[in-house]
C-alpha cells in the first residue's frame, strides 16, 4: 500500500460520507463543514482496514449510465408487477433460476445481487460457495433462458465495464 | 389550486396506489417467495413517488430546495434488496416450500447447499 493511499483510503467514500453528513445536519455553517470533512475524512481510514474487497469503479461514467437505466427498469417494472399482482395469480408462472456469473469480485456480485432484488419481479436467493452462479427468484418467468439472456446483457455487461474486471 | 400542489396531489396519489397493490399483493399471492415480491417492490416506486411529492411539497413552501428526501432515497435503496434477499434466504433455509409448480423446485436442496 503506497503513503497516498493509506493517508486517503478513498476519495469517493470521502465525498459520499461528507455530502451525507451535510445533507443529515442540513447546515453549511463553517464548524459544520469542519467536522464533516474530518468526519469524511476519519471514517474511510478506520473501515479501510476492515475492507477486503479492492474492486474499484474505474468507469464513473457509465456508473452513472448504469444507475439511469436501474431507475427506469425499477418503474417501468413496478407497472409489471402490479399488474401481475392484480391478475390472476394461477397465470403466473414463478420458478428459481440459476444466473451463471461471470463476475468474481465480491463488490460488484453485491452490487449484481442487490440490482436484481431491486427492481420488481426478482429477488436474488443465494450464491453458489465458489461465486459462479447466482440463485434468483422470479415472480412470473415465461422463458427462463431470456430472463437469464435479460440480466446479464442488462446489469451484469455494465458492472464488468465499470469495475474492469 | 397551484402546479405545486396539483402536481404534489398527483405524485400522493400515485404513490398511494403503489402501496396499496403491494399491500394487496402480499394478502393475495400463494406462497411465500411470491409473496415477497409485493411488499419489496410494488413499494420501491410508491415510496419513490411519495418522496418526489414532499420534495415538491417542502420545496414550494418557501423554505428552500428540500433535498433530505434523497437521503431517504438512498437509505431505502440500500436496505430494501438486503432485507429481500434475507428473508428469501431464511425462508430457502427453513424450508418453507414454493408452490408447487414453481420451477426449477427440484434444485431446491442444491441452493440450499450453495452448489454451482
Amino acid at each position: 500500500m503506497d503513503i497516498k493511499h493509506s493517508l486517503w483510503p478513498s476519495p469517493f467514500n470521502f465525498a459520499l460520507l461528507l455530502v451525507v453528513w451535510i445533507l443529515l445536519t442540513n447546515s453549511f455553517s463553517v464548524g459544520n463543514l469542519l467536522l464533516a470533512v474530518v468526519l469524511a475524512w476519519f471514517i474511510p481510514f478506520l473501515v479501510s482496514r476492515i475492507q477486503s474487497d479492492t474492486s474499484r469503479v474505474k468507469k464513473p461514467g457509465k456508473a452513472v449510465r448504469y444507475v439511469m437505466v436501474l431507475l427506469y427498469d425499477i418503474i417501468v417494472s413496478n407497472i409489471v408487477v402490479a399488474r401481475q399482482i392484480l391478475g390472476s395469480a394461477h397465470k403466473l408462472q414463478p420458478g428459481f433460476i440459476e444466473i451463471p456469473l461471470d463476475l468474481r469480485e465480491p463488490l460488484p456480485i453485491t452490487l449484481l445481487a442487490s440490482t436484481i432484488s431491486l427492481t420488481p419481479g426478482t429477488v436474488s436467493t443465494e450464491v453458489s460457495k465458489d461465486r459462479q452462479c447466482l440463485f434468483v427468484h422470479a415472480l412470473n418467468v415465461p422463458d427462463e433462458a431470456a430472463l437469464i439472456a435479460q440480466i446479464k446483457s442488462r446489469y451484469e455487461a455494465p458492472l464488468k465495464e465499470i469495475f474492469g474486471c | 389550486m397551484d402546479i405545486a400542489q396539483l402536481a404534489t396531489v398527483v405524485f400522493l396519489l400515485i404513490g398511494g396506489v403503489f402501496l396499496l397493490i403491494g399491500s394487496f399483493g402480499l394478502f393475495k399471492l400463494p406462497d411465500f417467495y411470491m409473496r415477497l415480491h409485493a411488499p419489496t417492490k410494488a413499494s420501491t416506486l410508491g415510496i419513490g413517488s411519495i418522496l418526489v411529492a414532499s420534495i415538491i411539497f417542502y420545496s414550494f413552501k418557501g423554505d428552500g430546495l428540500s433535498i433530505k428526501e434523497f437521503l431517504i432515497t438512498l437509505f431505502i435503496f440500500l436496505t430494501a434488496p438486503i432485507t429481500a434477499h434475507m428473508l428469501s434466504k431464511a425462508a430457502l433455509h427453513v424450508r418453507c416450500e414454493p408452490r408447487a409448480d414453481t420451477l426449477n423446485i427440484d434444485k431446491l436442496e442444491k441452493i440450499r447447499n450453495r452448489e454451482s
